[in-house]
């Protein structure tokens, strides 16, 4: 791959200058790397904004009746905070974030396969975004349904639902083409040589993602684009005084949006199953199995949505299959965490952030999972159905979940993104807040969900008080705990030590390569093992 | 999958991918378009004798010369393709024209079609269609949107011609490189066989 005899002086993707100056260096930059970066920038933006609206809603919770808002503005931000934290924050996250960044080096690539549809990939995620943030203020005011659309209330309240909608649409093509450019990078870039079994486990995780990204997303966009036609034709697809039925609009959403939890999940799998090995100096145990099951998530992740309309109105035989097939696509989740456990198993542990914050990964997927299959099961399900239980389980996989496993990520992969390095105690330290917070935050919410505490309700009966002053505290500190964590990282960035090029003593490609990587990774022809995890 | 080494011969050309990255645009595409056949089955199931009294209002005459329409458009972007491949522009470019003549005349169609019913006050939201039958009424909201879709799926396919038509022309593609003509003919193929089902569907089932 390299330019025959020809030596190239190293200059970092960050100083490189190419046609462009300024930030249209960066706005028009087609480097896997740049992309990656913008792609950061912008979700981490988003993803304040959403945090934002969070706490705001947990003001509002701090006691019964009316605290700081109207219930219309509640309705309209817990849809707000939904639609952003989903379709802008987790969906493209790890996979557009560091799929993007690591996914070519780690397979010993220069570039993805399309660099300029993955540049037309995050301008669609910018355009979708914005008008996602519009929708909140626009004349008619902020989309009241919850970020699930559901109709037909969807097709008759007098909110923005048009434009939060398209914006879904637009967001859901921007994820399709990043997919698409995922799957025909692994199966056309890979380095010579390089078989699907000597890729590391991260790209497996991304292919497995790219799959339900390409093959679910096109289902939530024709739905979403049915739901906009009802709007304005009065086609009556989903609205019963029509002819149509409710319960369609369900199932089509959820076909889509229930494989989008794995998007959000399998690749914050990826990064842990980096991690570990790292910081264990272990070779991972079981590297077929967890290969494989992110597919067999990825592919039984299809069929299991239907255990989020166990109360709609479902058959018998309905109910109990979808049940049966949300407990079998738990296995391979399982298959994951022993083997993590087995690979730190006699592994020499080396205790440095990135393997703090996987660490509450397991725990907190742990958590997450368990009561997901509580859920899943329909005589518990029923009694438990749209309660704060169900906001619970939900924030603790994908926040506690996709979101610590981004931040272990960042932790993990920052000296080789700006050839820096950030302040070990002070990431400790915003790694207990966080944890600690986040606890606080959404375990009372299982508590106050099992005894009835509906979601989605601005108001509540004064016995979940003290359970609500407890999570809004936790959202507090979790908020004190993301600020330390961005400060202690900007800082890093800026004024950081130099990172070496294999700070954490990893094996796989990413750490052979100097810190910050060059314009096309790599200079001279990777050189990879056939075991990406060769630790012996 | 069976993978080819070619690309890393070829560095700044990788004729594989671009088709692997044509292919899995078509399967979204069929996807987009699987979940309204899945809607469509299930109101025809659940309102079989509308959907029969529906497709009388339809024109089969039109339908069926515009399944010709189409099909013969394929025919020629195929002869487009395999034109350029043996290096006859010429030939190329006539048969790019023809496509998009095509594909013009199969609007232009659709587009009395449309009218048509809109004059008889069939279409989704007029005052005549709300005291029908409901499964009347998701017929016709369903024909509009599949064909609706559909044709803008044809206008999409125009325009990816018409850059191909300009690409053949300035010699962009030519006999040594024609995987951006080719995925545009796998583009339009994909509209005709989306078509090759509405057709029966709505057209045929009475």
């Amino acid at each position: 791959m390299s330019k025959g005899t020809e030596k190239t002086e190293y200059v970092s993707y960050l100083d490189h200058q190419g046609k462009y100056k300024g930030i249209f260096a960066w706005i028009f930059a087609t480097d896997h790397k740049r992309i990656a970066l913008l792609y950061m920038y912008s979700i981490a933006a988003f993803f304040f904004i959403g945090a934002f609206l969070g706490l705001a809603m947990r003001i509002e919770l701090f006691a019964p009746g009316e605290t700081i808002m109207k219930p219309q503005t509640y309705n309209g931000i817990f849809t707000v905070h939904g639609i952003i934290m989903i379709f802008m924050v987790v969906i493209p996250g790890l996979s557009a974030v560091f799929g993007n960044f690591f996914l070519p080096i780690l397979i010993g690539a220069k570039d993805v396969a399309f660099p300029k549809l993955n540049r037309f990939s995050w301008w669609i995620f910018i355009a979708g975004s914005i008008m996602a943030v519009a929708s909140q203020f626009l004349k008619h005011g902020p989309p009241d349904t919850g970020w699930t659309f559901y109709a037909p209330y969807s097709t008759t309240t007098g909110t923005n639902v048009i434009m939060a909608t398209t914006a879904a649409f637009v967001l859901g093509f921007s994820s399709i083409l990043t997919g698409l450019n995922f799957i025909v990078t692994i199966h056309q870039m890979r380095a010579p040589g390089m078989k699907f079994f000597n890729m590391p486990l991260f790209p497996w995780a991304i292919y497995a993602t790219a799959w339900i990204q390409l093959l679910a997303t096109p289902i939530i966009g024709i739905t979403l684009v049915m739901l906009i036609a009802e709007r304005l034709f009065g086609i009556g697809f989903f609205d019963p005084n029509l002819g149509g039925d409710p319960l369609l609009y369900q199932h089509l959403f959820w076909i889509y949006s229930h494989p989008a939890v794995y998007v959000m999940i399998l690749p914050a799998m990826g990064v842990i199953t980096e991690i570990i090995p790292t910081f264990c100096q272990r070779k991972i145990y079981g590297y077929k199995a967890i290969a494989l099951s992110s597919l067999a998530i990825a592919g039984v992740g299809f069929l299991v949505w239907g255990h989020h309309m166990y109360t709609s109105g479902m058959s018998e035989q309905a109910r109990w299959f979808f049940s049966l097939l949300t407990f079998i696509v738990a296995v391979p989740s399982a298959i994951k965490v022993f083997n993590w456990l087995m690979t730190m198993y006699k592994g020499s542990i080396d205790v440095k952030p990135p393997f703090l914050f996987a660490l509450a990964f397991i725990f907190l997927f742990i958590i997450g999972g368990t009561t997901g299959l509580l859920l899943g099961s329909v005589a518990t399900n029923v009694q438990v159905h749209d309660t704060s239980f169900v906001v619970a389980h939900f924030h603790y996989i994908i926040f506690g979940g996709m979101g610590f496993a981004f931040f272990a990520a960042i932790h993990y992969w920052f000296p080789k993104m700006y050839g820096k390095m950030y302040d070990f105690k002070r990431a400790n330290i915003a790694w207990g807040i966080l944890f600690v917070g986040f606890n606080l935050l959404y375990f009372p919410q299982f508590i106050i969900g099992i005894q009835g505490m509906p979601r989605r309700y601005f108001d509540y009966l004064p016995q979940f008080q003290p359970a609500q002053i407890v999570s809004t505290i936790g959202g507090f500190i979790l908020v004190a705990g993301l600020i330390l964590m961005v400060y202690n990282l900007i800082q890093g960035a800026r004024k950081g030590e130099a990172a070496p090029a294999n700070p954490w003593h990893g094996t796989t490609l990413e750490w052979q390569i100097p810190s910050p990587p060059s314009l096309e990774n790599f200079d001279e022809e990777p050189v990879f093992n056939a075991n990406p995890y060769d630790y012996e | 999958m069976i993978m080819s080494e070619k690309h890393h011969v070829e560095e700044h050309r990788d004729d594989d991918a671009k088709k692997l990255g044509m292919w899995l645009f078509i399967f979204t595409e069929l996807l987009l378009f699987g979940g309204l056949f899945l809607v469509y089955s299930i109101y025809r199931a659940k309102f079989p004798a509308d959907f029969h009294a529906g497709s009388l209002e339809l024109s089969v005459t039109i339908g069926a010369i515009n399944t010709i329409v189409l099909l013969f458009s394929s025919m020629t972007v195929a002869m487009a393709l395999t034109a350029i491949q043996k290096g006859n522009k010429k030939l190329s470019l006539i048969m790019i024209s023809i496509t998009l003549l095509m594909a013009f005349v199969f609007l232009v169609n659709k587009y009395f079609e449309w009218g048509h019913k809109f004059e008889m006050g069939l279409y989704p939201g007029s005052a005549l269609i709300q005291h029908l039958d409901r499964g009347f009424l998701l017929y016709f909201s369903l024909y509009f949107f599949m064909t609706g879709l559909h044709a803008l799926h044809i206008i999409v396919g125009m325009v990816l011609l018409f850059i191909c038509l300009f690409k053949v022309k300035s010699g962009n593609v030519h006999t040594e490189n024609y995987t951006f003509l080719e995925n545009g003919a796998l583009y339009w193929h994909l509209v005709d066989l989306i078509w090759i089902f509405l057709f029966p569907l709505m057209y045929l089932i009475s």
